[in-house]
């Protein structure tokens, strides 16, 4: 509180210069005022320019600057600096598990590959209505908490089953999306998207570890969504079952 | 990535080129992904990271769900009149009647629009709408998805071309565009980002589709990616841009933070207040009050302030208040409202008003184009047709804005566009229509602005000279602009010209270099602002979002038309605007008042 300085350490790596990622410290004045982590960023880069990461809308909904910050993912511009730094000291990493391009900027392809996997659009091959096709407020409510999503990848990222079959596990993100399609009233491939699930790493590998839901920058439940699927694919299962027996 | 020359780079080709990966480039990728074209989405963020995704309160369209007697035509007066008359008829007819189809479409697509009980798609009241044309009372005609429309309607155009296999070349900057020896566009010199690979990406269309550029200004509600970066590229090929001194301030940015606050908080029952407490625009718009055009209502906004009647400790912002519409309505119809007044003006909207001031939001101009999206040069007072080159969305001006955009219209004005734009290139391509090669040289020279960059030893800092341009944009060429105030403006960019030309790249590093991008999106802000400035001076005449005190009224005798900024000349030149629409008579211009 009587420390006027912000000691802030941040991941560095640049392929063309350095061997190994370090961690380097920077000192800056204390901001008057409490600012946002993306603002920080600015104030180091405008002092060290070689500093990169990724940002657009700096209000929360584009899901460009997901970082880890101190301990936690987040994402950079809506996370106020007060909330995060203790003892004047902060510390700003890359998204975990994914590989760096640079600082804290990450490689998305494995997170998007798992996105594109789940058919992320509407499936309904009937012949489209003139105007739209209806859906009451009820079933439309059943998409609150699941469209939303800024793919910032914070949730799956700091999901340690995703860290350990990225390329298996569909992650927090992706079946979030999976269930936005499941329950939505106006999409006909339920079973279709339950079989491509029903393997035992898309869904299974879900142990109900709760990262995603406590990082989530949106406050969405991606683990409720899991938790969903995974009813549909037993009771889908069931269903299969008991038809095969007639 | 030093010395780069034609002979030392990759050429990759395609039919067509979309540049930029937000709304209205998505839409059009759609229509050509569908095509069996190649095609190809160049943007310089990851496309869903796109400024699309801020729109909150939704799509004007007249779909006839709130109002079953809706009609197209009431919506094309509505936005003849925005406009303040100076956009063309025969595209805002085209706007209007072709909306609700690609609104429907969106729908098809899974946008999860709000619904009403009926099941239909949720239409609120935004402002400057009417019904009858202009007789019969507001109207209810912008589509929404919560607060949350354009992140809706952004990922859903995403996850549509994923599912027709669209091709995308993300996080690839395209530095200039590549002409040939007869003028015509041929492609771009563009780069990849993450590792600094430079490529000609050859093709026989090229789309504009790069969005606005509101980071000329200090204060914006815009993203820090829109830089205006298609425009530049026009204007530094020698084409023109047209009504550019036409920038809408949207009334309710977040005071200190700029980030935008939906017109539908006023659409669902929210008002203005000075620090009276009074609702000041029961004296500026005695009809409609809060809902009347978004230049009237800053215009209001900004009186009230400089009348000392501003709120907080320095009599400097205005307030919105929501309480009065109850936690359930805010939640439910407002929830990323709740959510940014929260984060960033640290007031929860259900109790407290949120601190607002007017805020660059969006620019009305851009590079001039016909209903097809393909854009134009003007030669001795004529159109001439670009061979190659096509705009849509924001950095295009079609026209169907005017001097003043219709909250809502954005949303439509991209994917009616994007789509009709796809439409076209597919038509003309597949009867064979395209562009001759360009020559070596050709693509030389297109890329000496990158080589320059590249190898610079000395020069100004980038991120210091942006500042000054945004500081110089904010003070001179804000809500209200005065002649003598334009002229200092102007002088300062001309200052300011030597520095954009002679940057220093400190860091001449390959991968993911930023400071690459920032300077290149700096010589782009500067192409935009100054087109802007040297047309805002040139229009003496106040109209639409154009407001000079030394010229407080609108002069149709001599300003009922569009500007066109040639920037080769630096001068300004007047293009009639459209009186033709084809399905119903004109609108004649008429006194604007709400």
């Amino acid at each position: 509180m009587f420390d006027k300085k912000l000691q802030v350490s941040l991941y560095r790596y640049n392929p063309e210069e350095d061997k190994f990622p370090y961690m380097k410290n920077y000192t800056i004045n204390k901001p008057e005022k409490d600012i946002m982590v993306l603002d920080l960023l600015h104030l180091l880069k405008e002092e060290d320019q070689s500093i990169s990461y990724r940002r657009s809308c700096r209000e929360g909904v584009c899901g460009s600057d997901g970082m880890n910050i101190n301990g936690k993912n987040g994402l950079a511009c809506i996370t106020p600096i007060s909330s995060v730094v203790k003892r004047n000291k902060i510390e700003l990493r890359p998204l975990p598990g994914l590989p760096v391009i640079r600082d804290l900027v990450v490689d998305m392809t494995e997170f998007y590959a798992q996105y594109e996997k789940i058919k992320p659009f509407l499936q309904n091959e009937t012949t489209a209505p003139e105007q739209e096709r209806l859906q009451s407020p009820e079933e439309r409510d059943k998409l609150d908490g699941l469209y939303e999503c800024i793919l910032c990848a914070c949730c799956s990222t700091s999901c340690p089953s995703f860290w350990w079959n990225p390329d298996k596990f569909v992650g927090p993100a992706a079946l979030l999306q999976a269930y936005r399609f499941l329950a939505d009233s106006r999409d006909l491939k339920t079973k279709e998207r339950l079989e491509a699930l029903s393997d035992p790493f898309s869904v299974y590998r879900c142990h109900g570890i709760m990262n995603c839901v406590s990082v989530c920058p949106k406050g969405l439940n991606p683990n409720k969504a899991i938790g969903e699927i995974k009813s549909m694919l037993h009771k889908n299962k069931k269903d299969i079952i008991v038809s095969d027996g007639v | 990535m030093n010395n780069i020359f034609t002979n030392n780079i990759k050429k990759i080709e395609f039919d067509a080129l979309i540049i930029g990966g937000g709304g209205s480039g998505m839409r059009a990728s759609l229509e050509l992904a569908k095509s069996g074209l190649k095609t190809a989405v160049v943007s310089k963020v990851f496309p869903t990271r796109s400024h699309t995704v801020s729109a909150q309160g939704g799509i004007t369209c007249a779909i006839a769900s709130a109002d079953p007697n809706d009609d197209w035509r009431w919506h094309m007066y509505d936005t003849v009149k925005g406009a303040d008359f100076i956009g063309d008829q025969d595209a805002i007819e085209y706007l209007c009647s072709e909306g609700p189809k690609a609104v429907f479409e969106l729908e098809h697509m899974g946008l999860p629009f709000s619904r009403f009980e009926n099941g239909r798609i949720y239409q609120r009241p935004f402002g400057g709408q009417s019904k009858d044309f202009g007789k019969g009372g507001q109207a209810a005609r912008t589509c929404a998805a919560a607060d949350r429309t354009g992140h809706a309607l952004l990922h859903t155009l995403y996850q549509n071309n994923v599912k027709e296999g669209a091709n995308f070349l993300n996080e690839w900057f395209a530095v200039d565009l590549v002409k040939n020896s007869k003028d015509e566009v041929t492609g771009v010199i563009a780069f990849s980002i993450e590792n600094g690979e430079v490529a000609y990406l050859k093709a026989q269309a090229t789309v504009l589709a790069t969005g606005g550029a509101g980071r000329i200004y200090a204060s914006t509600t815009n993203a820090l990616i829109n830089t205006g970066d298609g425009l530049a590229m026009a204007l530094r090929a020698g084409f023109p841009a047209q009504d550019m001194e036409m920038w809408q301030f949207h009334p309710t940015g977040i005071y200190g933070a700029g980030s935008l606050v939906t017109e539908g908080c006023r659409g669902e029952g929210g008002f203005l207040i000075n620090k009276d407490g009074e609702r000041f625009m029961e004296r500026y718009a005695p009809n409609v009050k809060d809902l009347a055009g978004r230049d009237v209502v800053a215009r209001s906004m900004v009186l009230e302030i400089l009348e000392g009647r501003g709120c907080g400790e320095n009599s400097d912002h205005i307030y919105l208040k929501l309480d009065h519409l109850g936690a359930e309505v805010l939640n439910s119809k407002l929830p990323g409202i709740c959510e940014l007044s929260k984060t960033f003006a640290h007031v929860d909207p259900i109790y407290e008003p949120i601190p607002v001031v007017p805020t660059c939001h969006y620019m009305m101009g851009g590079t001039p184009t016909n209903v097809s999206g393909q854009a134009f040069n003007r030669v001795d007072n004529q159109d001439y047709l670009i061979p190659g080159l096509f705009s849509a969305g924001e950095a295009a001006c079609v026209s169907v804005h005017g001097a003043n955009r219709l909250g809502g219209n954005s949303l439509l004005d991209l994917v009616v566009f994007g789509r009709a734009t796809g439409k076209h290139i597919q038509g003309e391509l597949k009867s064979g229509g395209g562009v001759e090669s360009a020559s070596k040289s050709d693509i030389d020279s297109s890329l000496e602005r990158l080589n320059k960059l590249n190898e610079s030893s000395e020069g100004f800092d980038p991120a210091e000279v942006k500042k000054e341009l945004q500081e110089c944009m904010q003070n001179y060429f804000g809500v209200f602009r005065r002649g003598e105030y334009m002229k200092k403006g102007l002088d300062k960019l001309n200052e300011l010209r030597e520095k954009v030309d002679n940057l220093h790249l400190k860091d001449k590093s390959d991968a993911f270099n930023t400071n690459r991008v920032e300077a290149i999106e700096l010589q782009n802000l500067f192409e935009v602002a100054e087109s802007t400035a040297i047309s805002a001076y040139r229009r003496t005449e106040s109209r639409g979002a154009h407001a000079r005190d030394d010229y407080p009224d609108r002069d149709d005798d001599n300003w009922l038309c569009h500007s066109i900024y040639d920037p080769i000349s630096k001068e300004v030149s007047k293009r009639e605007v459209n009186f033709e629409p084809q399905k119903v008579e004109a609108f004649p211009p008429k006194i604007r008042t709400y």
